[in-house]
Parts: C-alpha cells; structure tokens; sequence
C-alpha cells in the first residue's frame, strides 16, 4: 500500500488553499536501472480532491509529472472544519485516498 | 457419485462466483476513471495533435493567461508550473512541455468553486515552450512561456 499523502488545507481569506504532496515514483519508462533495464512505466493517472465528497478537482497526469508529486488546488466558498479529500489511481491500478479538514491560516 | 465430493465441487463453484463478482465491483470505479484518461493525447508526441485530441486547434492566444515558471530551470526533473487564468468560466487547465517525448503533461478540469488556477510540478527533457490551454465557455486559450533546461530531466 501507499504511503499516506500530506493534504493541507488552510483559509487564507475566502480562498482556501490546498497543497497535497503524494509519495510516488513517477516512473517514465525511460530511466534505465544499474542493470541497463529499463524501469517500467508507473504514474498517476488520475487525481480527484472533493470538498464535503462534491468533486472540485479532476486531474489526468502524464508521467512527466514529478517524482513525489506536488499539486495546488485554490478553493472558493469552503469553511473551516470542511473536509478535503484526495484520491489517486496509477497505471498499475493502484490507488489511496486521504482526507484532511480546512484550517484557519495563522 | 460421491455425495461429498459433489457437495465440494458446488461450493467452490459459489465461492468463485462471489470472488469474480467482488473483483468486477471493485474494478468498475477504476474502469470509469480509465475512461477519463485522454489516451489519444497522452500518446501524442506532438504539439499539433495534443491540441487536436483536446478539440483546441482553434485556440486563440490570450493574456488573460498567466504562466509562472522559471526562466531557467534549477532541476529540469523538477519544474514547478503555476498556470493562473483571468478568463471566465474556466473549466480546465491544460498543461503541455512542447519538446517533451509526450508533450501533453496534465489536464486539470476545476468545478464546484475552484479557482481558475492550476499548480504541478514537471519534467522537461529539453528547452521548450510550456504552454496553457484553457478551456472556458467551451472556447479554446492558450499561453506559452519559454523554460530553458540545461540538464535534461527525462533520461
């Protein structure tokens, strides 16, 4: 299984800003290991974040995304304590899903 | 006949039928996601036909469109694109590194109070345009903004 995301969501304002970091290689299918084989293809396909389960954000990624990919979702008309949720699905079919509630900006 | 053998042969026949109908339950999500990858432009491996599997060959350039990116890039595999549309009613943002082997990167589609704004970090094989398609009112925009990369990112 994947290891957890970091979501965070903070109010800045009416805007609420969310940053999710997911751990995941990003595998091109062009890098080539100490061997001299090739590394398979493995990266996220699709990434869905929900605020109270409404689908706000719907991403379809290449593997050029990053290793460990970091994304920003900007969000109007969201209040403290509301959930945020992440979901992730890769070409392998694996997938995670993480929540996290909106905080106040200090 | 052996009765229990019969017996045997009948529950594990079940015991399939409910494994194959759990596994089809658990896919179905999945399958429905599959189908909301844009194979055809993913595949692509040119500017012209990324734009064409996103219906945007009659895209206009617009300023209302603002790239941020780094002239240079520190990191080529690790280029932060930060893609902020004053256009109205944008539906999705379109990221594409126009030299990349696969040039179309991320396809964002925003609904239900998200801002016309779109955040990814990405690889770049060489120095290139990255370009912004949006989508607003079902019209086509674009935006491009040079990153020059020493190293290459992709090998």
């Amino acid at each position: 299984m994947a290891e957890p995301m970091k979501i965070r969501a903070l109010l800045k304002g009416d805007i609420v800003d969310i940053r999710v970091l997911i751990a995941h290689p990003m595998e091109t299918g062009q890098r080539k290991d100490v061997a001299g084989a090739i590394v398979p293809l493995h990266f996220i396909q699709n990434v869905v974040v929900t605020h109270n389960g409404k689908t706000v954000y719907e991403g379809q990624w290449s593997q050029a995304v990053s290793r460990n990919p970091v994304f920003a979702v900007r969000l109007r008309g969201a209040k403290v304590g509301d959930k945020i949720g992440v979901t992730w699905v890769d070409n392998k079919g694996d997938q995670r899903t993480d929540e996290a509630v909106v905080a106040p900006a200090s | 006949m052996n009765p229990v053998r019969r017996s045997l042969f009948k529950l594990t026949g079940s015991v399939i039928a409910i494994a194959a109908v759990g596994a089809a339950s658990m896919l179905r999500p999945l399958q429905a996601w599959a189908a909301t990858w844009n194979k055809a432009g993913f595949d692509s491996k040119a500017l012209a036909d990324v734009l064409k599997t996103l219906g945007a060959t009659a895209a206009t350039e617009s300023r209302d469109i603002v790239i941020t990116a780094p002239d240079i890039a520190e990191n080529s595999a690790l280029v932060p694109v930060e893609v902020t549309s004053r256009i109205p009613n944008t539906q999705s943002v379109s990221v594409i590194a126009e030299k990349n082997p696969f040039p179309l990167v991320a396809t964002i589609e925003l609904f239900n109070g998200s801002e016309p704004y779109a955040y990814v970090r990405i690889k770049m094989g060489q120095t290139s345009n990255v370009w912004a398609v949006v989508k607003a009112d079902g019209k086509f925009y674009t935006a491009k903004k040079e990153v020059k990369i020493t190293v290459g990112g992709c090998g």
